[in-house]
């Protein structure tokens, strides 16, 4: 079993990698064309700016390749702008293109911003299940309303509803926390930093790139 | 309401846990490697370490201590004392961490804030306030682990970390740290009054009902727990059932 982590100098990759090594998996860093392509499974990692993730993508080469291993149809995930940058484009600092994978836009988390309300939301958040069922997903055997960690200012809004796998409701305000297209996930919070039920996730994903390698 | 996030606060000096009164009087409480990992598998939502003495001899020695936690702490991990340049910051979340809590570095300049955000996104970037009373709501920002007072009103301060990019705030109080008296509740409500990014309130905890008092009266955002949790004074379960008894919502 193969995990590539995409190495494009962006967040705290560390975490990921132990998680996965915490589920038995040896999961490796890089960013090279071949070694991605030949894994088994891929992560897309990412904090921070969403301009500034796509031009690391860019300088790296990384776009033409995460597209080429999407065709593969073995499982990719995104984990917090990971997620993001799945989608069309992004009006954080303007607008800037995503790698359209899944349609929809990343916006900023329309709330009144005050001392009641504030920005970035950063907490532990719970997952509502809407539109799909989770069996067979990353979220399978997860119960609602479990608490996941939360860190960011925007959120992805997927145009064909059958792409969100979880909501999660932040000050009165419901957004997409993880999405489902064919083999792509993304999850806007972090698995590897949501204690037990984070790392069952991650063991799901794990469990997802097992059965696509014996098909 | 949001919910509100229960923090282990564990400052280090050299290998160890270390416990002041005031930020003075270090110490020894345990090894604080072990402390995280107790702390995660009892339920805290997210551990951070301050480093006690970096700032004062200029280096920063966390990395060690975050690498070895991160291979069995899963939850959110940030790191303080003696964060001075980018490189400093690289090499924490090289080493493991989510968050880098910047203080003296800071105050010294500004614009190093401004810069670390841009570079690493506002969530990662914390600004560590150490506030002293020096009149009736009125207090002062101090660095070095609670050592130089700055002159800077620690109201106009929050502030401008918030237009710099700061993305959070810890916010300890030098007159209670250590006291387990109960919060400074005036400065955590004035602090988290004038800003619109999340509070952690450090510093005087003794007992469950001490936070469901700031809680309650207040709209701080977390809560970081150091004597409570390192002398064994209440469990984690414990208190955050004594949260959500009085409707304080918190991940169980």
């Amino acid at each position: 079993m193969k995990i590539a982590i995409i190495d494009y100098d962006i967040g705290n990759v560390q975490s990921i990698l132990n998680a996965f090594e915490n589920q038995g998996v040896c999961a490796f860093l890089t960013r090279e064309k071949n070694e991605i392509l030949d894994a088994d499974g891929v992560i897309l990692p990412g904090v921070g700016a969403f301009s500034h993730g796509m031009g690391c993508l860019k300088k790296y080469n990384l776009i033409d390749t995460i597209k080429e291993y999407v065709k593969t149809n073995k499982p990719f995930m995104g984990i917090c702008l990971g997620m993001q940058m799945l989608f069309e484009e992004s009006e954080e600092f303007g607008t800037t293109l995503g790698l359209g994978l899944i349609s929809g836009k990343v916006i900023k988390l329309p709330i009144q911003r005050s001392k009641f309300e504030k920005l970035p939301h950063v907490s532990w958040n719970e997952l509502s299940n809407k539109n799909i069922r989770w069996d067979g997903t990353i979220l399978n055997e997860i119960e609602e309303s479990s608490d996941m960690y939360f860190v960011h200012s925007f959120v992805a809004t997927p145009k064909d509803e059958r792409n969100i796998l979880s909501t999660t409701e932040y000050s009165g305000y419901e957004f997409c926390s993880s999405v489902k297209k064919d083999n792509i996930y993304g999850c806007q919070f972090h698995p590897e930093k949501s204690g037990k039920i984070g790392l069952k996730i991650i063991d799901n994903f794990v469990k997802i790139c097992k059965e696509k390698n014996y098909e | 309401m949001n919910k509100i996030r229960v923090i282990a606060r564990i400052d280090v000096k050299n290998e160890f846990a270390i416990k002041g009164i005031h930020l003075e009087g270090l110490r020894k409480v345990g090894n604080p490697n072990s402390m995280a990992i107790d702390y995660y598998k009892n339920g805290i939502d997210e551990i951070v370490f301050m480093d006690a003495v970096a700032a004062y001899y200029d280096r920063n020695s966390l990395s060690n201590l975050i690498q070895s936690a991160c291979k069995d702490v899963f939850i959110p991990i940030t790191v303080g004392g003696g964060i001075r340049t980018v490189d400093d910051i690289r090499i924490a979340l090289k080493s493991g961490a989510d968050k880098v809590a910047i203080n003296t570095a800071a105050v010294q300049d500004p614009d190093f804030i401004n810069k670390a955000s841009k570079i690493f996104g506002s969530q990662c970037i914390v600004s560590s306030i150490e506030a002293k009373k020096v009149d009736e709501d009125k207090w002062e920002v101090y660095t070095d682990n609670g050592r130089e007072p700055t002159g800077l009103d620690v109201l106009e301060w929050v502030k401008e970390v918030e237009k710099l990019g700061a993305g959070e705030v810890i916010l300890t109080s030098i007159d209670k740290e250590g006291t387990k008296k109960g919060f400074d509740l005036r400065l955590n409500q004035a602090v988290a009054d004038s800003v619109s990014i999340p509070i952690i309130s450090s510093g005087g905890m003794g007992n469950s009902g001490d936070a469901i008092h700031l809680l309650k009266n207040s709209n701080t955002d977390a809560i970081a727990i150091a004597s409570v949790l390192h002398y064994g004074l209440e469990n984690i379960q414990d208190i955050k059932r004594a949260l959500l008894d009085n409707e304080i919502r918190v991940r169980l």
